[in-house]
């Protein structure tokens, strides 16, 4: 295997795990916010760093030359490959946006130094190909959540729930699939727990009620920080597309499709804010998976590269929202807010980030969105139609809360609601990366491409009942 | 060679000029040092100039060297092993005269916006909407692919909805706002849907290729709007329909005619531009473009003539009971695009061509005169002792009275187009939507333990706005 001229992987991680630590012992909020900001900006870096070093290497995967987790775990346990490099990149860039942009008055409720350990939990889940890996990490990510839940008195029976379900139908798969390791084919038992926790993991119909419950009950920064990253969509691809039958994911891509018009409608009717982004952003994780479950060059092409677009949109929209609250409280859509000529930075960076998530002309989802409808209606010539229905449906909602939001009455306030420094600059890196993305998007659709074409190698190589050449190599433990 | 040389750089000085203004005022808002009035002023008159000069040249040059079709290919934008998004542009008989007539009446309308919204607090905003604006129909006019084409498209869309929700302090400016965009939005989808499906029939979205303009094994070049498109017949009518869905969208043709005066909240500049001029014809510009599609299909030539034709007598009606100019004239308008439309399912894509850019001139500078237009009655009714009588209004005698008062209704109403959306479309779709959040609030509240955790009393106010009244 290629190795990294440094231990990338490991000090962003360990940097993420040190920083929770130290920052928990921390009492003074200037300071906590301090080193958060450090610790996350030192992920930030060696993540990037992991990246650049991968592309100069132009491998199709790599690992620490100094093999510290080899040494540790006795196997490889972090490796970066074409289908990882920019989602860690998303991941930590996520974070660390979301802990600079954070102002002291929503500091009470949201704890960085469990912020920090998420990310390093994020962190080590992306960065991994380990099937079992993959899935202790899956169930320990589930945590902060919780805990800031428990913390906060807020209710928990409806998390614990749907998590639960989705912990016991990883665990059983889990095992089921390790236990069938070496036969060359795995049978339904093993891959159809895998997708159902997959399927909740990402908020599918009917499994999505645990995200609208989190995203009212906790911190706004947690929850879209929970979300964000699609981990379902990682395991997805780790853990279900290698096994899972072509009928199978195509099944479940179009429960998929329904979801992504059931839940852009859902969002168009919404009339609190937070629940409005929670639909917005199930419908686009369904997307996701929709391109994933197609199994096809352009599906996957399309699906990873919207897959970025989304969590950086997404994202960013997310923050924004995030940021508006933080100044005007809960915000509801029941009726015109006006907050335009207060935060004009935070109504452009809101159209522009929720316009980049529907694949508007000129940003990073453009290209993404085209791939990923052409290979529906490839896959699907009838339904697949219905991507374009939710994309439409999405810009609706995205616009509609734009104008709730920003216009149709003057807002009055007695202290400034400007945007502060911290926050523009977060906001203008997030603005930047979605245009340059949108107007140069060919590094980025072809390393995406590649990582499908990935994919498909090893899926093939796996179930040779579907393989169209031979893959050149193995990368997953299921394969032994 | 040379002249390919020249082609190119021309055709790369129509589209930069624009687009160098929307990153330059959409930079300077962004991070929050936005440009001066004069500043952006003259932003905006070296834009247009330099892109209208070069498209003058291009033209001059076309005429020079007897070339009917300059395609100008500015690469790949993205190529994949089996896709390839090509960015191309093509000067023709039909996108020379609707680029330059767009920077004609933009020219005008910046230079007259200049003034108008002097001192108004969203002047900057006003001119990233406009610069936005024009960038989207110099792509959408050039378009050599209809992958471009869309783009432009979704870019002419989003900046009209914004500057109708302009005076964004009221609500009825938003609401109609919001309104067009759903409209748009539903055209953008059916542009999209028929792009696609013409991938999968021809492999590609090169404009030649689809409507075959191109030279013939015998020698003969088929240029716009002599193109043959290679396509079965019931191929060409599913394409076609979603083509004239998003043409009656943009063009707000019959269903899809109440936006168009709800669009008049705007500033009168934008109406202008927009509703008088050139995005009203878009739709129209869209089966023009089209056109080699539309002669395979006769079905589909019928529909065009009847929709076309039905929303001109609709307009004509409806414009005759408006007592606000501008909805006087945004319906005047839409009987010029219902005829416009009606012309191209005929098959006389000249005269419509030229009904486009007579039609935009005259009203734009309609348009921008309305605002003065009592102003010009008080002039005239100095100079002249009295106003002349307007005999244009009024139904003709020979209809009867009741057939002339429920006509009368019908226009008065806009011929229940809102209230039919709202009953049979809104109001289903927000009913069944509300139905299942109702039931999955019950399942969260049954779990968590009652309706008392949710932090947000979200079930609305005394002042809340509903969906359907926010459509």
């Amino acid at each position: 295997m290629n190795e990294l001229a440094l231990p990338w992987l490991e000090m962003a991680i360990l940097s993420a795990v040190v920083g929770a630590t130290a920052v928990g012992r921390l009492r003074s909020t200037d300071r906590v916010r301090k080193w958060s900001v450090f610790f996350a900006g030192c992920s930030l870096l060696c993540v990037s760093g992991a990246w650049l070093n991968f592309q100069f290497l132009d491998a199709n995967e790599a690992a620490d030359g100094f093999q510290l987790a080899h040494r540790l775990f006795g196997f490889n346990a972090f490796v970066i490959d074409q289908l990882n490099a920019p989602l860690l990149a998303l991941v930590a860039l996520l974070y660390f946006l979301a802990i600079v942009s954070t102002l002291r008055a929503t500091v009470d409720h949201f704890s960085f130094a469990w912020t920090l350990a998420s990310e390093a939990i994020a962190l080590a889940t992306f960065g991994t190909q380990q099937p079992l890996l993959i899935i202790g990490l899956l169930v320990l990510g589930t945590l902060p959540p919780l805990i800031e839940l428990r913390t906060r008195g807020k209710p928990i029976r409806m998390y614990l729930l749907y998590m639960g379900l989705f912990v016991l139908l990883l665990v059983v798969g889990g095992a089921i699939a390790e236990k069938e390791r070496g036969l060359g084919e795995h049978s339904l038992w093993a891959a159809a727990p895998l997708l159902g926790a997959v399927l909740i993991r990402s908020g599918i119909a009917p499994f999505h009620s645990w995200m609208t419950a989190l995203f009212e009950h906790a911190s706004f920064g947690t929850a879209v920080l929970f979300v964000a990253p699609i981990v379902g969509a990682y395991a997805a691809v780790r853990l279900v597309l290698p096994i899972a039958s072509d009928s199978m994911l195509q099944t479940m891509g179009l429960i998929s499709l329904m979801t992504a018009v059931y839940a852009a409608g859902m969002a168009i009717v919404q009339r609190d804010a937070r629940r409005f982004y929670c639909y917005l952003f199930l419908s686009h994780s369904a997307l996701v998976l929709v391109g994933l479950e197609m199994i096809t060059p352009h599906g996957l092409t399309g699906a990873l590269c919207v897959w970025l677009s989304v969590g950086l949109a997404l994202g960013g929209f997310g923050l924004t929202l995030r940021a508006l609250e933080a100044r005007c409280g809960r915000l509801s859509l029941a009726d015109f807010q006006g907050l335009y000529e207060h935060t004009p930075n935070l109504a452009m960076c809101f159209m522009l980030t929720g316009l980049a998530s529907v694949g508007f002309p000129g940003t990073f989802g453009f290209v993404g969105g085209e791939l990923l409808v052409d290979g529906a209606v490839e896959t699907y010539p009838h339904v697949g139609l219905a991507v374009v229905l939710a994309a439409m449906l999405n810009g609706i909602a995205i616009v509609q809360a734009y104008f709730l939001l920003f216009t149709g009455r003057q807002y009055f306030s007695s202290v400034s609601l400007r945007i502060r420094i911290r926050e523009r600059y977060a906001l203008l890196a997030l603005a930047a990366l979605i245009l340059l993305g949108g107007l140069l998007p060919q590094p980025g659709v072809l390393s995406r491409r590649n990582a499908a074409d990935e994919i498909l190698k090893n899926r093939a190589q796996l179930q040779p009942e579907v393989a169209s050449e031979e893959s050149p190599r193995a990368a997953y433990l299921w394969s032994d | 060679m040379e002249y390919d040389a020249l082609f190119h750089a021309l055709g790369l000085t129509v589209l930069c000029a624009p687009l160098a203004l929307v990153m330059l005022l959409g930079l300077a808002s962004l991070v929050g040092h936005p440009f001066g009035e004069r500043t952006v002023g003259r932003l905006v008159q070296f834009a247009i100039v330099a892109g209208l000069l070069a498209s003058l040249a291009v033209l001059g040059l076309m005429l020079w060297t007897g070339t009917r079709q300059v395609p100008i290919a500015l690469g790949s934008w993205v190529v994949l092993p089996d896709y390839q998004f090509e960015v191309k542009l093509e000067f023709d008989r039909l996108s020379v005269p609707f680029v330059i007539l767009s920077f004609v009446l933009c020219g005008v309308v910046g230079s007259f916006a200049n003034k108008y919204m002097h001192r108004e607090s969203g002047f900057n905003r006003f001119f990233v909407f406009y610069a936005l604006f024009v960038l989207g129909m110099v792509i959408t006019s050039l378009a050599g692919t209809i992958e471009t084409l869309f783009s432009g498209w979704e870019l002419v869309g989003l900046s009209s909805a914004l500057l109708i929700a302009f005076y964004q302090e009221r609500r009825a400016p938003v609401r109609n706002g919001l309104r067009v965009w759903v409209v748009y939005r539903v055209s953008d989808a059916a542009l999209l849907i028929a792009s696609i499906v013409l991938h999968h029939m021809t492999g590609g979205g090169d404009f030649d290729r689809l409507l075959g303009n191109m030279v013939d094994a015998g020698g003969v070049m088929h240029a716009w709007p002599d193109g043959l498109a290679h396509i079965a017949p019931h191929q060409a009518l599913i394409v076609g329909l979603l083509l004239l869905l998003a043409a009656a969208g943009k063009s707000a043709l019959l269903p899809f005619s109440d936006w168009l005066p709800r669009a008049m909240e705007g500033p009168t500049p934008s109406s202008a531009v927009f509703y008088g001029a050139l995005s009203v014809h878009l739709g129209a510009f869209l089966l023009l473009r089209v056109s080699p599609i539309l002669d395979i299909s006769l079905a589909l030539c019928a529909i065009v003539v009847i929709v076309g034709l039905s929303t001109a007598i609709f307009a004509a009606f409806t414009e005759r009971v408006q007592t606000d100019i501008k909805c006087a004239l945004s319906f005047a308008s839409l009987t010029q695009v219902g005829l416009i439309v009606a012309e191209i399912g005929l098959g006389f894509r000249y005269v419509a061509l030229v009904h486009i850019v007579g039609h935009a001139c005259l009203r734009t500078m309609q348009f921008v005169r309305a605002p003065t237009l009592l102003h010009d009655y008080r002039t005239m009714d100095n100079a002249i002792g009295a106003i002349p009588a307007n005999h244009a209004n009024g139904a003709p005698q020979w209809i009867p009275v009741g057939a002339r008062s429920w006509l009368y209704r019908f226009a008065m109403e806009r011929g229940y187009l809102d209230s039919l959306l709202s009953e049979f479309v809104v109001r289903p779709f927000v009913s069944s939507f509300r139905w299942c959040d109702r039931l999955e609030r019950q399942w969260n509240d049954w779990i968590d333990g009652g309706p008392a955790s949710a932090p947000i009393a979200d079930h609305g106010s005394a002042t809340s706005v509903t969906l359907e009244e926010l459509l």
